[in-house]
């Protein structure tokens, strides 16, 4: 960390100052020296490069992301040893620069959408590439537009005139040595976004453009010279390598909430404002109780999808170790649980970050800090967060569905199991409800877990409903997705309390478990109260237990209080990292911000030049 | 008429016909578009005007917003100075004036991209604040433009709470003059608009000290740059802020003042005076120094909060029939997302909202001019309701308008992320109204400060203003409803929100008195149940929204063909916000949890019933493509070519110095021979 931080090749001007050319020109620099002293270092393991990298670029966006983390990884699991000979060393040592084109203009996460052709033709044994229609054109990869000169791109194969699905296949786009287009190839950058700025999301278009056969990675499927088409073994295994990128967007949620948390709890012990007793000095915002409201619980659930994240990661290694020999029981599951923790938690982190920036008033639209606009892509990218969702909620259904058969499930919805005897027992429900103990964690999972048994169950007996009464499925489940959506959140909300939990018994610092308690606790209880209706309408819990749930929360935002800044602290961002005046480890606000202000390029002169060139003859005229 | 712009439009871009999917959801509106957009605009004379408006300007390539995504903020800024400029002719030569009915249209075709709107504010500042002698000295020279104006009030450490404010302004009695200073860091003047580069003079607000004594924030006109060459007055340290979120064509500045001198007649003095010997005379109330507040509160609700709510509801519908995405049935082709359930019920709550603050809009707006009549006239009455309705009405609509943008933006994938969308800057806009005039939760605490006193007037039968005469007849009880028809009854869900804000209200009040009577300080109790009466304030506002909105539709009655989707309108919006907030209902038992199942169904059925007038709901707020400047959103639906041929546009596809500088050395390997 200090390594880069105090590397002089690595300073430059602000970038909030910077035009897009400049800043992606600025990460084009950085890009460049980090591979060098990456190697400089030798620095290889993958933990260490993105830690590396994310020191470089400040947790950034750079253009170089899809070549280190798509084009080089493709490389490895889907090209033969003889692609590999070809490609890898030469990409390795960056004189192939790639990128991974799958997004088409028209088309998003439904993957068989996809329109861009690969045709085969043996004459010449060669794949001619096509992108037929506007919607078809390739449209977002990072690192297309101006970087990459060649692309991992994923088309439709027809060959001996049958399509056979999508696969993927190394197409060169840029000429070796002049960094031209290719004839027949067509690409540029897609334009200003919302943020992305330093990225140059592009298009690609390709009129017949032909590539020779050993270009089509074949590890799995094949085409043969002839054009035979050889089918891959099992198709399960792509699952992985979404399974891992959507666990690290958990990460990446906790760790962007997390900063957006360590930015506003700062300022708000800086900002002072109204008077809370008559006479005395103007408090600390933090000192409001809706501050703390607004504030505390973000910080809960940063701490709570921080526990998320590492436990999903170690699952996957877990896991993965299995896969390798062979074992994939478990892969549907987690592959159902991430899809839907990616879509709860980086919601959750979208909505919560906005919520900081809003806390700070109106220093907080500055453009001090951009982690909103970084982050908010990720409720799309990987899959669309509401396809997300659906994908959980199918797992549920069909978990549901062997419950209601007689047959056992397990992992984390196994409390489906319990579904069946309740129906025998109706008076156990009703039982239940006097056992919920607000203040301990134990028994608020229990009652998160009997919110997601019956969200599901309702869900499940709507569709059911439907499925009798319409003939189509698909209209069916259509006409169910809210309240499968809802289903869905309600087991995620149900899995992040639990994980929580869990992980206090973990910690042996007294001191350290009885503040992590404390968050626990209003994260949970906060969570119940935003969703009140679930559990009074499933008679979970009673309107007495309701207000003392709603007393219980601001009573945590008291305790919580004098621990609020060591707890943002504990995070350990460095301020080069934070990127912002509001959020600085000194609190020096002010002071900085000033200064931040008059190096703004309006400030370059002290008489701006439109006063000449409009202003002026205006006053002069009227 | 939009139809012939679009087509206008398509002939210079070379762009085909209507896209088919969006063509066939306007054949089978239930009701005429032309109707609705007349009736939006108060009658079809209005609509006409407003159409020629926009047309004249859109007309005029000085006002072309072509190419905004592309442009630095240094760009940007010109372009706002330049258009400001050229819109004085433009009203000259058209006969346009300052209070004509053409000027609301006038900046909605500008879509605010333009400069000195504080220059509007600092005129509008001196005529309500101003003495007579005062307005017939500043606003011709104002109008004029031989001086700009700007409004200075929030500092680097203050915001929304006006008595902190730490500006200075100490009366000179032998030279008759104020002396105004920045007396520390935090004092300095942060983000009035103008101010940054244009102005020359502005508004300032600064504690007045007579002798020694302080006597509150009082409004002050300082010049701050020379007539002459625009360089800084003496005593004066003024600039820009730097970048922000959005707003790249404002010069939002800051400014430190070092023993200023003005006259004695600079200070506002409708209200309150400082003679020359230095006495302070007062008439009136002191809160009327932040009636321009109030009043511009009001304002920014239509231009700055439901146009842009209603333009990303357009962009995202619009695109939504457009975007094929995955299989409903299996063998037939892709399905528009707009029929999945799920997007539905992203956006159509949505456009019911944007209909819902359209009209809470005209309300707002009908009650302001009848009080600003009587503040006139000096009877101040009607003002601790006004500026309680404004508080909490511009927190509500703008934090609920942010959101629904938000919602729109996310509902278009990835596009929606793309700034040719339009949704970004729509958005990044929208955004800042949560914020600026007055924090949103701080507004919410005064309105509920309002409430709270009703509150306790109601209950001892003292006399309160109509809007919260419900406070007095409150009663326990349940919700009569028995089947999921009687959810589409306006009787049943206003009731329902009328008894759940009466509730809230009771019970916090209830609360604070508890806790006082315990020997809790009154701040401390009210700092203890703040979050409680945030939600009762935001429940009150959610509650006359509704009422309102059913009883626009049941004045309808004429128009039959557009009172019937009002209706669905309006019921959804009413269902959402119950479905949304499910507990409040539930709480005290007004709602069973059956009649809660009854109303998830009503609700999810409207859906596909609004599903299909949507295109046309969305069309009759008859916004142009130039006025949308949305690459997904234009009236024929090509969005596909559209975004190919914008991005080519983008600058960053010049060949960038980056590749001669850093790629080439890189791929050539002279930099990792390591």
């Amino acid at each position: 960390e200090a390594l880069v931080i105090n590397d002089p090749d690595f300073q430059h001007e602000d970038l909030n100052f910077l035009s897009r050319s400049q800043r992606y020109e600025q990460a084009i620099r950085k890009s460049s020296l980090m591979v060098m002293k990456l190697r400089e270092y030798g620095i290889a393991d993958p933990e260490e490069i993105y830690w590396f990298k994310s020191f470089v670029h400040r947790g950034r966006p750079e253009p170089l992301d899809l070549h280190l983390g798509m084009f080089l990884p493709t490389l490895l699991t889907q090209a033969t040893p003889e692609q590999q000979d070809r490609f890898f060393m030469p990409a390795w040592n960056l004189e192939i620069i790639g990128t991974y084109a799958q997004t088409e203009m028209g088309h998003g996460t439904h993957l068989r959408g996809l329109e861009t052709t690969a045709t085969y033709d043996p004459a010449t044994q060669e794949f001619i590439l096509n992108s037929p229609t506007v919607t078809s054109i390739k449209w977002w990869p990072g690192g297309l537009g101006k970087t990459s000169n060649h692309a991992i791109v994923l088309a439709q194969l027809y060959t001996q005139g049958q399509c056979k699905g999508l696969h993927a296949f190394i197409v060169p786009i840029r000429q070796l040595g002049t960094h031209e287009p290719l004839p027949g190839i067509t690409v540029g950058d897609i334009g200003p976004k919302f943020g992305y700025d330093e990225m140059d999301n592009g298009y690609l278009k390709m009129d017949n453009f032909r590539i020779p056969r050993e270009n089509m990675l074949m590890k799995y499927a094949q085409v043969e010279p002839d054009g035979t088409y050889v089918k891959p073994v099992s198709d399960k295994l792509t699952y992985g390598t979404m399974v891992f990128i959507r666990s690290l967007i958990v990460g990446d949620s906790a760790r962007s909430l997390s900063r957006a948390c360590t930015i506003a709890i700062r300022y708000s012990a800086v900002r002072h404002q109204s008077e809370l007793k008559p006479g005395e000095p103007e408090p600390q915002i933090l000192d409001y109780q809706t501050q703390q409201y607004k504030l505390f619980p973000l910080l809960a659930t940063a701490y709570a999808f921080h526990f998320v994240g590492a436990y999903i990661k170690d699952t996957y290694r877990r896991i993965s170790g299995d896969i390798n020999e062979g074992d994939l029981s478990e892969l549907p599951e987690l592959h159902a649980l991430t899809a839907g923790l990616k879509a709860f938690t980086s919601w959750t982190a979208n909505a919560g970050i906005e919520e900081c920036r809003m806390a700070c008033g109106g220093h907080g639209y500055s453009r001090c800090t951009d982690i909103y606009v970084t982050f908010t892509p990720s409720c799309t990218y990987e899959g669309e967060n509401t396809v997300m969702m659906l994908q959980t909620a199918r797992f549920l259904f069909k978990s549901y569905t062997q419950v209601s058969s007689g047959q056992r499930v397990t992992g984390m919805v196994s409390y489906l199991n319990d579904l069946p005897r309740q129906r025998i027992q109706p008076q156990h429900v009703a039982a239940r409800t006097v056992t919920v103990r607000i203040n301990d964690p134990v028994s608020l999972v229990e009652a998160y877990k009997a919110r997601a048994a019956r969200l599901v169950e309702d869900a499940a007996k709507n569709l059911q409903a439907e499925l009798n009464h319409w003939k189509s499925k698909e209209d069916a489940w259509n006409r169910t997705s809210v309240d499968l959506v809802r289903a869905s959140e309600a087991h995620c909300h149900y899995v992040i309390v639990k994980l929580f939990t869990a992980k206090l018994s973990e910690v042996s610092n007294a001191a350290v478990r009885a503040v992590l308690t404390d968050l626990c606790l209003l994260y949970a209880l906060y969570g119940i109260s935003k969703n009140t209706g679930d559990f009074l309408q499933a008679g979970i819990l009673t309107n007495a237990q309701i207000t003392q749930v709603n007393q219980r929360v601001k009573e945590l935002l008291a305790i919580i209080r004098p621990n609020a800044v060591a707890l943002v602290d504990s995070f350990d961002f460095h301020d080069v990292h934070l990127g912002s005046v509001l959020g600085r480890y000194d609190g020096n606000v002010y002071e900085n911000m000033f200064e931040w202000a008059k190096k703004s390029p309006l400030n370059k002169t002290e008489v701006h030049e439109s006063f000449h060139k409009h202003l002026k003859p205006m006053q002069a005229k009227l | 008429m939009a139809l012939l712009q679009t087509s206008k439009y398509l002939q210079g871009s070379g762009v085909g016909g209507v896209n088919p999917d969006l063509a066939s959801e306007r054949q089978t509106a239930s009701f005429s578009v032309e109707k609705l957009t007349a009736w939006l605009d108060g009658g079809a004379e209005r609509t006409g005007l407003r159409r020629a408006v926009v047309e004249a300007i859109e007309r005029d390539p000085v006002f072309s917003r072509e190419n905004q995504y592309f442009q630095s903020q240094n760009e940007r800024y010109e372009a706002a100075v330049r258009k400001a400029v050229h819109l004085q002719k433009k009203m000259h030569e058209m006969g346009w004036t300052d209070n004509g009915p053409e000027l609301k249209y006038i900046y909605r075709a500008l879509a605010g991209d333009v400069a000195f709107l504080l220059h509007r504010v600092f005129m509008r500042s001196i005529s309500m604040l101003g003495s007579d002698k005062q307005v017939a000295k500043w606003i011709p020279l104002a109008t004029r433009y031989q001086l700009i104006g700007s409004y200075a009030q929030t500092e680097l450490g203050h915001g929304t709470y006006l008595q902190g404010l730490e500006t200075t302004a100490v009366f000179d009695v032998t030279t008759q003059e104020f002396i105004l200073n920045t007396p520390k860091i935090s004092a300095m003047k942060w983000w009035p608009g103008d101010m940054g580069r244009s102005a020359t003079h502005t508004v300032v607000f600064a504690q007045l000290y007579i002798e020694g004594k302080c006597y509150g924030v009082h409004p002050f006109i300082v010049q701050i740059r020379s007539l002459q060459d625009h360089s800084l007055c003496p005593g004066i340290t003024a600039g820009d802020i730097g970048p922000k979120m959005n707003f790249e064509h404002i010069d939002n500045g800051f400014l430190m003042l070092q023993n200023v001198r003005v006259p004695r007649e600079n200070m506002l003095n409708k209200f309150c005076e400082v003679q020359p010997d230095g006495t302070y005379v007062r008439s009136g109330s002191q809160k009327i120094n932040y009636f321009t507040m109030t009043s511009v509160r009001i304002a920014l609700i239509s231009d700055e909060v439901i146009a842009p709510l209603m333009k990303a509801c357009t962009i995202a519908i619009r695109y939504s029939v457009v975007r094929r995405q995955s299989k409903l049935e299996p063998g037939e082709q892709e399905a528009k997302i707009l029929d999945y359930q799920t997007q539905q019920e992203k956006l159509l709550p949505q456009l019911a909202a944007a209909y819902a603050f359209h009209f809470i809009n005209d309300y707002l707006e009908e009650l302001f001019n009848k009080g600003y009549g009587e503040i006139q006239r000096k009877n101040f009455d009607t003002l601790p309701e006004l500026h309680a309705f404004s508080s909490g009405f511009k927190a509500m609509v703008t934090q609920y308008s942010t959101s629904a943008v938000e919602i729109c933006l996310r509902a278009c994938g990835g596009h929606g992320y793309s700034s040719l969308s339009g949704l970004p800057s729509l958005y990044t806009k929208i955004l800042a109204s949560c914020i600026y005039e007055g924090e949103n939760t701080i507004l919410l605490l005064q309105t509920a400060r309002f409430l709270i006193k009703s509150f306790a007037a109601a209950s001892t039968g003292q006399p309160v203003p109509p809007s919260v005469t419900y406070l007095a007849a409150m009663k326990p009880g349940k919700c009569p409803a028995k089947s999921k028809s009687d959810f589409l009854s306006p009787d049943i869900y206003t009731e329902a929100y009328q008894h759940m804000a009466a509730r809230l209200i009771s019970s916090t009040a209830a609360k604070l008195q508890d806790l006082v009577q315990s020997g809790v300080k009154k701040h401390h109790a009210w700092n203890q149940c703040a979050v409680q009466l945030a939600q009762a304030a935001k429940a009150h506002c959610h509650y006359i929204t509704v009422k309102n909105f059913a009883e626009t539709v049941e004045k309808l009655k004429t128009q039959a063909g557009i009172q019937k989707i009002m209706k669905h309108l309006c019921d959804l919006f009413a269902l959402h916000g119950i479905f949304s907030n499910a507990g409040v209902f539930l709480h005290d038992g007004y709602l069973s949890g059956a009649q809660m199942d009854m109303v998830t169904t009503s609700y999810l059925d409207l859906l596909p019933v609004i599903r299909k007038d949507a295109v046309p709901l969305v069309d009759a707020f008859d916004f142009t493509d130039q006025n949308l400047n949305s690459a997904l959103g234009s009236y024929d639906g090509q969005v596909y070519q559209r975004l190919y041929e914008w991005a080519q546009k983008s600058p960053t596809n010049k060949m960038s110095p980056a590749y001669e500088r850093y790629l080439k050395p890189l791929l050539h390997n002279k930099l990792s021979h390591l």
